[in-house]
């Protein structure tokens, strides 16, 4: 109990930092001025969300493995988690590419992935509000689970490949490229700082379902008797 | 028995059913049909245009006829519970997806087979000269749709709100095959055809991981 | 109609449990039975009868334990697999008896599937409604073709969810008929039952079921009667 606190407060201390580092510390970029700056929050999300969904996809193959509930509540815990990043990061690009391009949206690799991603993880979520039987419910989670994250990469390189036609603008150019180094170093220091945070909201959320676990089993006994 | 010859097997179960009742293809031809003449009241294309956008349609109606289509799939076994004797009789539960996708995946093509003049009319795009290629295409992008499909089906079938939930889960998954089917078979229907073997190749691939997957996880999907 | 085909079996539960989210179908159930023999399983609705049935069946994981088959020979057509009927009847509606018992035949990689058929279709009366759907048949004959479908395989043990249900005194008389013959013909029976009935005089030993534990069994000295009318069945 007293490591979650520590790990909520140093993890709010350090999304304060991020912020800071953000606004404050990192230089304005060139052609796009200060709304730039909301690209350090977009992006790592965006990676925090991803490792989220590799870890669901871990244990989803370790619950069909070893059928232990603790990897079902880590599965609908990162599900969960990654899908709130996606979501962050569906909104954040929209709010910045509109001032910066013109343009609400585009069809391009890394957005329309993250798009599919965030369908896909919202009908694994609803596939589980659709069974009721709790050992049911995680294998075939797990399973859909499985199914879906293999195909994140195919979405990716299908879009990347055959719907690059007309020359999209680079939406939150990648990191690496030519970036100032105190920008590079306020990007990583973010990476590091979501993903603190994420690891937060898995262990509290991961708390909860396995508290929610433990009273649908009183509760079960109770109505049995 | 071997894999083989009980897929053999159970495939014959499949075709003789459908076959006896042709409910699926009946309806599946009408749905296809229905959608692709809603499309063109939805969009009145120039020549232009239907070259462009037809074959993307077409595809659109495939997999919104298939989302329909492959739920019956295990909802059929559990008449009569089935699906037990089945898994008690077959050794390899594999042959059951395998009978069972290869059945879907023959339906498919045979609709879009028939559907396929009827789309080169509407949408006034001759088809002839690529056939063979479009065919193939074809193949592989409905082999696609029936692995992923029918390893869905015994998810959903399992689940409430299944007609809902089949399509919810499928479709977000075939993006893939239907980005890359379309653009195939948009460039195989130009006034200059190019045929993509990357796309040809990139569905063949997609097929491949899925079956794999499929064979890896398909006796875990039969659980009770 | 049955002689098993290879060498007679028994089934060995250790520590069975069967959990459905946290509520126990089965609990460390534990029973030795010994081939030949025909058990009757009693209880009442939810003791757990069906569930131990599915698990013998192997259509069931159990959550925890060991099921064995003692005796069973690998070779046997069906990997030596019991046969197994339930309330449904596990075949196919649109396809005909025929077609149904060459299908099982088949994939159970059972000799001469086609003469098998309808050796068996003979057997259990049906032999001239064979090329009728499934679709078509009476209760009491889709109770026949279910039986005739768990026995393709010559099977060494049989297991029956309350196979009287639903039928009427003839079709209980000749149920109780053929499992007499079926017992005879040294295949291990596992049946469950809700109460007396013609049926149960055929048992050579009852267990009672109640919250997925064993209570009661003929073989610790409680007798069949007490087992099959205990507390109101």
């Amino acid at each position: 109990m007293a490591k979650r606190i520590i790990l909520g407060f140093v993890a709010t201390l350090l999304v304060i930092a991020g912020a800071y580092a953000a606004f404050y510390i990192a230089p304005n970029e060139r052609t796009m001025g200060v709304l730039q700056r909301i690209f350090y929050f977009h992006a790592a999300t965006a990676w925090a969300g991803m490792d989220a969904f590799f870890i669901c996809f871990v244990a989803n193959l370790l619950y069909v493995w070893k059928r232990q509930p603790k990897y079902d509540w880590l599965g609908v815990t990162c599900a969960e988690v990654g899908l709130v990043c996606t979501t962050v990061v569906l909104i954040t690009g929209p709010i910045w590419a509109k001032p910066a391009w013109g343009i609400w949206w585009t069809w391009d690799a890394r957005l329309t992935s993250t798009f599919v991603l965030w369908l896909l993880y919202i009908s694994y979520l609803l596939l589980r509000s659709l069974i009721e039987e709790p050992e049911r419910r995680a294998l075939l989670s797990a399973l859909f689970g499985i199914f879906a994250y293999i195909d994140v990469p195919l979405v990716f390189f299908s879009i990347r490949w055959w719907r690059t036609q007309h020359p999209a603008p680079v939406v939150m150019g990648g990191p690496g490229s030519g970036l100032d180094p105190i920008m590079s170093r306020v990007f990583y220091f973010n990476v590091f700082v979501m993903h603190v945070f994420v690891l937060f909201l898995i262990v509290e959320r991961y708390v909860l379902e396995k508290l929610r676990h433990d009273v649908d089993l009183l509760q079960r006994e109770a109505e049995a008797q | 028995m071997s894999l083989l010859a009980s897929t053999t097997t159970l495939l014959g179960k499949e075709l003789r059913t459908e076959f006896r009742s042709r409910e699926l293809l009946t309806t599946t031809i009408v749905f296809i049909l229905v959608v692709l003449i809603l499309f063109s009241f939805a969009i009145s294309p120039t020549a232009e245009e239907s070259r462009e956008f037809g074959p993307g349609l077409l595809w659109l109606a495939i997999l919104f006829a298939a989302s329909l289509m492959l739920q019956p799939c295990f909802l059929r076994e559990q008449n009569n519970d089935t699906l037990s004797s089945l898994r008690l009789a077959v050794s390899d539960p594999f042959a059951i997806f395998l009978a069972k996708l290869i059945a879907n995946t023959l339906f498919l093509v045979l609709t879009e087979i028939l559907m396929l003049p009827l789309f080169a009319a509407f949408y006034n795009i001759p088809i002839l000269p690529q056939l063979h290629y479009l065919l193939l295409v074809l193949f592989l992008g409905s082999l696609g749709v029936s692995v992923a499909g029918t390893a869905l089906s015994a998810i959903s079938a399992q689940a409430r709100m299944r007609e809902l939930l089949l399509p919810l889960l499928l479709l977000p998954l075939l993006t893939p095959v239907l980005v890359v089917s379309a653009t195939v078979s948009v460039s195989l229907l130009e006034r200059e055809p190019v045929v993509q073997w990357k796309g040809i190749g990139f569905l063949a691939v997609f097929d491949l991981i899925f079956l794999t997957a499929l064979w890896l996880f398909g006796e875990y999907l039969l659980e009770e | 109609m049955t002689s098993p085909s290879l060498s007679p079996t028994g089934l060995r539960f250790e520590n069975i449990d069967k959990r459905y989210g946290g509520l126990f179908a089965l609990r460390r159930v534990s029973l030795e039975i010994a081939p030949g023999e025909c058990v009757v399983l009693a209880g009442r609705n939810g003791s757990g009868k069906t569930t131990l049935l599915r698990i013998a069946a192997r259509i069931v994981r159990p959550t925890a334990g060991k099921l064995t088959f003692p005796g069973a020979s690998s070779e046997a057509a069906g990997n030596g697999r019991p046969g197994y009927v339930a309330h449904s009847t596990m075949v196919y509606d649109e396809l005909s008896a025929e077609e149904n018992l060459v299908l099982f035949a088949k994939l159970q990689n059972v000799p001469q599937p086609e003469a098998r058929a309808e050796e068996l279709l003979q057997e259990v009366g049906l032999y001239d409604r064979r090329t009728s759907l499934v679709r078509t048949y009476s209760r009491g004959m889709r109770q026949r073709i279910a039986i005739a479908r768990a026995l393709i395989h010559r099977p060494s043990v049989l297991l029956f969810d309350e196979p009287a249900t639903g039928l009427d005194p003839l079709g209980i008389s000749w149920l109780a008929n053929t499992l007499s013959e079926v017992s005879r013909s040294g295949c291990t029976i596992v049946m469950s039952l809700h109460g007396e009935s013609e049926i149960s005089p055929l048992a050579t030993r009852a267990i009672r079921l109640d919250a997925g534990s064993v209570i009661a069994d003929t073989q610790s000295g409680s007798s069949l009667r007490s087992i099959l009318t205990f507390g109101g069945a």
